[in-house]
């Protein structure tokens, strides 16, 4: 039987790979999807949770968070193309202007 | 009644003024100028009213209007006069028309918006002299920074931006620890049987009063560290130099005459009767920091090159005896502290007006660039004669009222126990002889410089205008050094309330719990 | 007529006012110089009223005080606060100072009415005079030490602007304000002593604090304390030891200034101030030692500058040095009634010999050096004769005005409670010096030969300047009838006038009238021997064998330079006093305190708290993922601390 435990350990180690990615890679597309690798896992334990628990708030509070992820794909896109026009790569080491 | 409102309108007339200020066009700077001086002469024509409807005779706080403003806090709009505040609001009324008017042609760049700081400047000074809920005190006390701040930082010398920040932070500085203070006050007042947060001065004077003394001495220190940046008491007055050399004329005279004179009304009004344990242990403490500035503020005024700076450094002198006076908690200091502060925002206000008429001419204020100066401008000389001699504390002028009532309440000053403070204060007499009339020398006596030429400039007398400015000053001068009494009778009930109360205190060793003077206006407070 | 007391000194305040105000639009010497002298005249003649009307009543009445409006006060209520008012107290010793003030005074006004023609700042010149009369008036007839303080400063301010009226010379700049600056350092002394006054009897009124001394007896600390402040404030105003050495400078100033201010009137004040107080004194007999010993030694002390002087003025200044020294003297050794004698021919005598030295300058076209003088008896006969008859009244030839105030003060030095040989000793010295550079001054000046340029030929001075000199010459030689001692079968009636003033301290000093004694006549006739020894040196000196001052100059040429350069006690002030504290407040207070301690340890934080900051802003790498870093790290720590925590 798939316990909530189990969704859980899955959302844990989907958090933690999107963690690991926002930090570790340097690419700034790949950032971004570590990013909304984050938000899945979330939205995955508030899914589970909201079976567990029989309460059907966490669900719709999941659709707000599609909904805020969708519209901050979009303007974060924009913003990676914007900076590449500029700056001609998306490589985040030379990304260093927001500084002193 | 326009007693209920009368105060009100004297705060926020200015204000009114400077919204009509930045509705005119801004290329015409004779309208511009003209409002100005107009709003600020309605305003002092107003405060007349004050002095009208006002009883001497009267113990508490009068023309008192309250309006709920945070009622969960009881935080109000709260504000009346008594004599101190009213002969300081007086004094901020008749400083700001002149200082307008001395300086008519002095500014030529961004005139508008400095006429809207001006006008704004003496909103939060009739303000923090006005307000009895130490919340709004606070407001006014912080905003009338903002003025200032621009007034030097735009409008002044060379070095105006290291001046104005200098002033803003040595002010803000103490200031914040002040607002914790009265934050702190507001919480002792909650925690009393039946207590409840409140700013109100005249519910918290009997707060402060029952606090143990350790905790009247932090929130005492708090307080006093506000106010004696702002008299400026030694050793923190190196900001009032730097300031005064590079504001603009109006802006030293109007930070002369009357924003020093918010931290001793502060001492006055805040210190002595919320905390009146606290005070009588650091009388001693702040009477030899009054007396260390009254010698040292002179010994310095001495040798300074530059006009300004002479004046400025005078101030720290004569400031020295306010507080010399305040903390001799007698009755004949105290009024000699309060007849002081007027006198030195007389004198020294019309010192700078004085500096500003001739640096207007010469574009210097090098005491090496001038000598002679009387041959050429002899009306300008009698003037600056007259008002130096003030200064220096002639008897039959204004200076020396209050330098002997200060120095006689300090000799026998029950809480200072010696009379040596008087004895060295005393020295202060003859240094400030030394400084004006050398100063007087170099700049006026001695043959006309080759050509008659100043700075490249030759020197014409007084304009009419500029007459009409210092004789108004000129009059009170002579006035308060003939017959004081019209003066010292309003802020009479004043000084006596307050030092009985403190002297009670003193004698009475725990703290009793109300204050007479506070309880009359306290019933009147609840009645309404 | 008392009650007009206060118009006494308003008529001179209205002169002040008008001609301070109208007096640049007036263009009309004539009529400035009427208004100046008038208002000077009325008071003169309504004093003269007064003592009429005292002089119809009997002694107790002769006092009054006439109260006008609360001057300084806390005007709170209290009992036991202070308060003073604007009031006048006329009485024996007041009306004859305000004759002296006013009668010299007018004498001077018209005389410069003469002397100052011409002149472009005449109108302001004559507004000053004013307001010199008016404040020496409140001197002299205030009721309480308060208002005596504003005449006091009032006084020293009118010195200052009289001094300082060629105000386009570098020099007289210097000597106004010096004058102000040391007159101040003894006011300092006059504060506290009124700070010591009040809190020791609770008024500052004269008659309030005299009652309650009169019950104390003497020796009390504080007595001291207070009449040696007081004397303080004398020193300073009566240019005595050591505080005279403005007086010299003070001579800067247009003569009639050094006539009426620095010789007869101001300069006096302290003398009056101790006779007012002489109660007080008799309380603290320490006090009236010092006093004594101070009168005594300025006495010698300013003759011996006075020996070698060359300039016209500067000999009489330090003669009126001198001869203050001799009024403290009387003081000292409790004679008080002969210290204000002499106090009052002094008045004349002095007032004469500088007037006279006006027209000496006026006709010499501002030369004032007495070794380019000489022979000027035939060129200016009235300022001769005038002259002389000062001259021999200050060198106490009978039987002129000096010689009767002066012998009195001998005398007393000598008999006194309170005096002794060496006093007299030092007061016989003095009066020596005085008779000869009086005569040295005289024949220098006026007889001889002639040793100015040939293109100069003086004139006599106008009638508004001759006429003053005649009336003063007249008193210089009579006024000492006033005094003239039992011994000489007189009835000394001014001070038996003055009586009722000092009776009070007499009674304290346990002070009874003396038989007269051989040893009187005695001194009497070695005074009178003494002036006419110092005299007659003189005339040998410079008149019979002219070489013979050069050579003795040449001889004692040491001694000769320190007194021709004043015993360097300028320079000494200047090392010791002036220069340290303008260095100290110059390189260590400002330059030291201010800019580098106070200034700059909040520059110093100032740039500390930059300095912190520079520092921790390479935390900031710009690298968002860096931020990140360490974001997620403090989560985990946190969550981590949350779970320890739980367990």
């Amino acid at each position: 039987m798939v316990t909530l435990t189990s969704y859980l350990i899955l959302s844990a180690a989907m958090f933690i790979i999107g963690a690991t990615g926002v930090l570790v890679r340097r690419n700034a597309i790949i950032v971004f999807m570590s990013i909304e690798l984050m938000l899945n896992s979330v939205n995955l334990t508030l899914v589970a949770f909201s079976a567990f628990l029989g309460d059907s708030t966490g669900q719709a509070l999941v659709f707000f968070v599609m909904t805020v992820a969708a519209a901050e794909a979009a303007v974060g896109l924009a913003i990676v193309i914007a900076l590449f026009r500029r700056k001609q790569t998306v490589n985040l080491d030379e990304i260093n202007i927001l500084k002193w | 009644m326009i007693e209920n409102f009368i105060l009100t309108l004297t705060i926020f007339l200015p204000l009114a003024a400077g919204i009509v200020v930045l509705l005119l066009p801004s290329g015409n700077t004779r309208l511009i100028r003209m409002a100005g001086v107009a709003g600020s002469l309605v305003t002092f024509i107003v405060s007349l009213a004050l002095y009208v409807l006002f009883d001497p005779a009267r113990a508490g706080y009068q023309l008192v209007q309250h309006a709920d403003w945070i009622p969960s806090l009881n935080i109000s709009y709260l504000v009346g006069i008594d004599g101190l505040s009213l002969l300081l609001i007086l004094l901020t009324t008749f400083l700001t028309p002149l200082a307008l008017i001395g300086t008519w042609n002095s500014i030529t760049v961004r005139l508008k918006e400095y006429t809207v700081m001006v006008l704004l400047l003496e909103v939060g000074m009739i303000g923090v002299f006005a307000s009895l809920d130490l919340v709004l005190f606070y407001v006014f006390w912080e905003a009338m920074l903002i003025p200032m701040y621009f007034i030097i930082g735009i409008w002044g010398g060379q070095d105006r931006v290291y001046a104005a920040v200098k002033f803003f932070l040595f002010t803000l500085s103490g200031s914040l620890l002040m607002l914790v203070a009265i934050l702190s006050l507001g919480y002792f007042a909650s925690i009393v049987p039946n207590g409840h947060f409140t700013t109100n001065l005249v519910e918290l004077y009997q707060v402060g009063a029952s606090l143990p003394v350790n905790v009247q001495l932090w929130l005492f220190a708090a307080f006093a560290l506000s106010f004696a940046i702002k008299v400026p008491v030694f050793p923190l007055h190196t900001w009032l130099p730097d300031a005064h050399v590079q504001a603009p004329t109006a802006g030293s005279v109007i930070l002369a005459g009357v924003l020093l004179k918010m931290g001793t009304y502060g001492f006055i009004r805040f210190c002595l009767p919320l905390f009146p344990n606290a005070a009588i242990q650091s009388a001693p403490f702040f009477s030899v920091l009054a007396v260390i500035g009254i010698v040292y503020g002179a010994l310095v005024a001495m040798v300074q090159t530059d006009i300004k700076k002479l004046v400025a450094y005078s101030s720290v002198s004569h400031l020295g005896f306010v507080v010399l006076g305040i903390f001799s908690l007698t009755e004949e200091g105290m009024q000699g502290a309060i007849i002081q502060m007027v006198n030195h925002g007389l004198s020294t206000g019309a010192l700078f007006l004085l500096v500003g008429m001739i640096y207007d001419r010469t574009h210097t204020r090098e005491i090496k660039a001038y000598g002679g100066v009387a041959r050429l401008m002899p009306v300008y000389a009698a003037f600056l004669l007259i008002i130096s001699l003030s200064s220096i504390g002639l008897p039959g002028l204004n200076g020396f009222v209050g330098e002997f009532l200060v120095l006689l309440g300090a000799f026998r000053s029950v809480t200072l126990q010696s009379p040596a403070y008087a004895a060295v204060a005393g020295l202060g007499v003859i240094f400030s002889a030394v400084y004006l009339l050398w100063m007087y020398q170099r700049v006026m006596l001695g043959p006309v410089r080759e050509g008659g030429l100043y700075g490249g400039h030759k020197l014409t007398d007084l304009t009419k205008r500029e007459i009409a400015t210092l004789i108004p000053i000129v009059i009170f001068v002579a006035w308060i050094g003939v017959y004081p009494r019209t003066f010292l009778s309003q802020s009479a009930l004043v000084s006596k309330r307050t030092v009985e109360y403190l002297q009670g205190v003193q004698r009475s060793a725990p703290a009793p719990l109300t204050m007479r003077a506070a309880d009359g206006s306290m019933q009147e407070l609840r009645s309404r | 007529m008392i009650a007009y007391t206060p118009l006494l000194v308003l008529f001179p305040l209205a002169g002040f006012l008008f001609l301070g105000l109208a007096g640049p639009r007036l263009r009309n010497e004539k009529l400035i110089g009427i208004i100046g002298s008038g208002m000077v005249g009325l008071s003169f003649a309504l004093a003269l009223g007064i003592l009429m009307q005292m002089l119809g009543s009997a002694p107790e009445e002769r006092k009054a005080v006439v109260e006008l409006f609360p001057w300084i006060s806390s005007f709170t209520g209290t009992m036991g606060s202070f308060s003073v008012s604007v009031a006048y107290q006329i009485d024996q010793l007041s009306i004859l100072m305000t004759l002296i003030v006013t009668g010299v005074g007018f004498l001077i006004h018209v005389y410069s009415i003469g002397y100052m023609h011409g002149d472009r700042g005449f109108w302001r010149f004559f507004s000053y005079l004013n307001l010199f009369i008016f404040a020496m008036l409140n001197l002299v007839l205030a009721d309480n030490f308060l208002l005596m303080f504003l005449g006091w400063e009032g006084v020293g301010l009118c010195s200052y602007l009289l001094i300082g009226f060629w105000y386009e010379k570098k020099f007289t700049g210097d000597a106004a304000k010096k004058a102000f600056v040391v007159n101040r350092i003894g006011d300092f002394g006059f504060i506290l002593a009124m700070l010591l006054i009040f809190v020791t009897f609770g008024s500052l009124r004269f008659d309030t604090v005299f009652a309650a001394a009169s019950i104390l007896s003497p020796g009390r600390t504080v007595m001291v304390w207070i009449t040696l402040l007081l004397f303080l404030g004398a020193t300073g105003k009566s240019a005595q030891i050591p505080l005279y050495v403005w007086l010299p400078d003070a001579m800067a100033g247009p003569t009639p200034v050094s006539a009426l201010i620095h010789a007869a009137t101001m300069v006096t004040a302290g003398v009056y101030m101790i006779a007012r107080c002489s109660l007080l004194y008799a309380l603290a007999p320490v006090s009236l030692e010092v006093v004594a010993s101070v009168g005594a030694a300025t006495a010698v002390f300013a003759a011996t500058i006075g020996l070698v002087q060359n300039d016209i003025k500067k000999v009489l200044a330090y003669s009126t040095i001198s001869q203050l020294g001799y009024m403290f003297l009387a003081m000292g050794v409790a004679a008080f009634g002969a210290g204000i004698f002499h106090l009052m021919t002094h008045a004349f005598f002095k007032a004469l010999l500088f007037l006279g030295s006006g027209a000496v300058i006026h006709a010499m076209h501002e030369e004032q050096d007495i070794q380019k003088m000489g022979g000027l008896k035939k060129h200016l006969p009235v300022t001769y004769w005038t002259f002389v008859v000062g001259a021999v009244a200050i060198a106490g030839i009978p039987p002129f005005a000096g010689f009767f105030s002066k012998d009195e003060i001998l005398w007393k030095a000598f008999s006194s409670d309170f005096g002794s040989w060496v006093l007299w000793l030092l007061g016989a010295l003095g009066a020596v010096m005085t008779a000869f550079y009086m005569g040295r001054l005289v024949f220098l000046t006026f007889e001889g030969k002639e040793r100015f340029g040939h293109d100069l030929h003086p004139h006599e001075a106008p009638k508004t300047m001759t006429v003053p000199l005649m009336i003063l010459a007249v008193l210089s030689a009579v006024g000492g009838f006033l005094g003239v001692p039992k011994s000489l079968l007189g009835s000394n009636a001014i001070e038996h006038w003055l009586e009722p003033i000092f009776d009070p301290a007499n009674h304290k000093l346990l002070i009874t009238e003396h038989d007269i004694v051989w040893s009187e006549y005695v001194l009497m006739a070695v005074s009178v021997a003494i002036a006419a020894g110092g005299i007659y040196v003189a005339w040998v000196m410079y008149l019979k064998r002219t070489g013979m001052a050069d050579r003795l100059a040449a001889r004692f040429s040491r001694i000769h330079r320190v007194l021709l350069n004043k015993y360097y006690v300028d320079e000494i002030y200047d090392a010791s006093v002036v220069n340290p504290i303008v260095t100290i407040s110059d390189e260590y207070l400002w330059k030291g305190v201010d800019t580098t301690i106070i200034d700059g340890s909040i520059n110093g934080s100032a740039r500390g708290i930059g300095a912190i900051g520079s520092a921790l802003r390479r935390i900031q790498t710009g690298v968002a993922q860096s931020y990140a870093v360490v974001f997620v790290g403090g989560i985990v720590l946190v969550v981590g601390w949350l779970l320890l925590q739980s367990h």
